[in-house]
């Protein structure tokens, strides 16, 4: 289904919600003051409805928006979720956050997020991009003297395309028809980039690829896992975590933040959309998720059954650093 | 138990990231086993004074401050 015509039933199932009285809120995308940034939008009447929209650019996680807001008081919240939304939904059920009573899941497979940095690389880095519309499986790059086609597939998020599951997992309402769950990566090919380096090297890579960390948090605010209400970087009693952009304090962010979602992370790539300064953040998230996959075979919001791998143990799990 | 699974994957972490690997141990002493917690004390100063001081991770108050 194209993204129009699914911007069209998401519309349609929103006023209808809305208008029954089925959901006080419907959480959504919204058209972003510029282009490739398409904002999450909360439509409250069956007008403001007609505010939802639905593209390749629609790459915050919506699940984060679901622990911002007093649910028990705002009633049923409708929220539109593809693959990754609908598992970090699970998540917050199986941690407690929310009951599956109060979400109504506007289930909508997912196309794929597309990389506003990998366009505006392919365009030319200081080429001013105004529009970009999608047709089919082509983009076309509208800017001032630029106009240009380049196809969907070569500007992928990193995590759009080993994506293990593109359907909703948990759904009330499908928009469309159920897709293949995979575009075709494999995630375990690509994970962990710096498992076959040296000890030395892979501080270097870690270093380096965390050397422009400005420590806005883009990255944790942007996550649905990060519910804590005071995190531990933001405490001063005791101050965990320094707040300088010295290399010490940068790393033990990231270490802390990354396994911080040992086991629960979906690999739904907003901390990496999120970031201002292009960071791979997923670099450290995905080795942990491998070694979770491997040592526990665990694959985090699959199911509303599974027990989270953090919270339970078995007699024969790995032990060999044991002394 | 959590603890084993926990430092599981700490462990496979800080050597993805280059922390040298005889930096983090992990021992299961009980409270009757004092002997045991001695040697495992020793060994644990042994094998970081081995590795030296640290390399990484270290924060200069001067220069940050």
């Amino acid at each position: 289904m194209e993204n129009q015509a699914v911007t069209e039933r998401i519309r349609e199932v929103a006023k209808r919600l809305l208008s029954d009285g089925k959901v006080s809120c419907v959480i959504g995308f919204e058209k972003g003051t510029v282009p490739m940034r398409e904002r999450p939008y909360f439509a409250y009447t069956p007008e403001e409805a007609d505010k939802l929209i639905w593209t390749s650019f629609c790459c915050n996680n919506l699940a984060n928006f679901l622990i911002r807001r007093d649910l028990g008081e705002a009633g049923k919240i409708a929220i539109v979720a593809q693959g990754c939304v609908s598992r970090n939904i699970v998540g917050l059920i199986k941690e407690n956050q929310i009951t599956r009573e109060q979400v109504f899941v506007i289930g909508v497979p997912s196309p794929g997020m597309l990389d506003r940095n990998k366009i505006q690389q392919m365009i030319g880095a200081n080429k001013v991009i105004t529009e970009v519309m999608e047709d089919g499986a082509e983009l076309v790059v509208k800017g001032r003297d630029l106009e240009e086609r380049i196809p969907r597939k070569k500007v992928m998020r990193n995590n759009c395309y080993t994506c293990v599951q593109r359907n909703p997992v948990i759904v009330d309402e499908l928009i469309g028809e159920e897709t293949a769950p995979t575009h075709g990566g494999n995630i375990d090919n690509v994970a962990a980039p710096w498992e076959k380096l040296s000890i030395d090297k892979s501080w270097e890579a870690f270093a380096d690829n965390y050397k422009d960390c400005i420590r806005c948090y883009a990255c944790r605010d942007a996550c649905p896992l990060c519910y804590c209400h005071v995190c531990f970087v933001d405490e001063t009693m005791p101050q965990w975590c320094g707040k300088t952009q010295d290399e010490a304090d940068v790393a033990t962010y990231h270490i802390l933040r990354a396994f911080h979602c040992a086991g629960r992370c979906t690999d739904c790539g907003a901390c990496e959309s999120a970031c201002p300064m292009d960071i791979k953040v997923r670099r450290l998230t995905s080795k942990i998720e491998k070694d979770i996959r491997r040592m526990y075979d665990y694959t985090p919001g699959m199911d509303l059954e599974s027990i989270p791998p953090m919270s339970v143990f078995k007699p024969d799990d790995p032990q060999e650093f044991i002394k | 138990m959590f603890a084993r699974r926990r430092f599981a994957v700490l462990k496979n972490l800080l050597e993805y990231i280059g922390i040298e690997p005889g930096r983090l141990h992990f021992s299961w002493i009980s409270s009757a086993e004092a002997e045991k917690f001695q040697k495992t004390a020793i060994k644990v100063c042994e094998a970081v004074t081995a590795l030296g001081p640290a390399k990484h991770m270290i924060k200069e108050i001067g220069k940050v401050a």
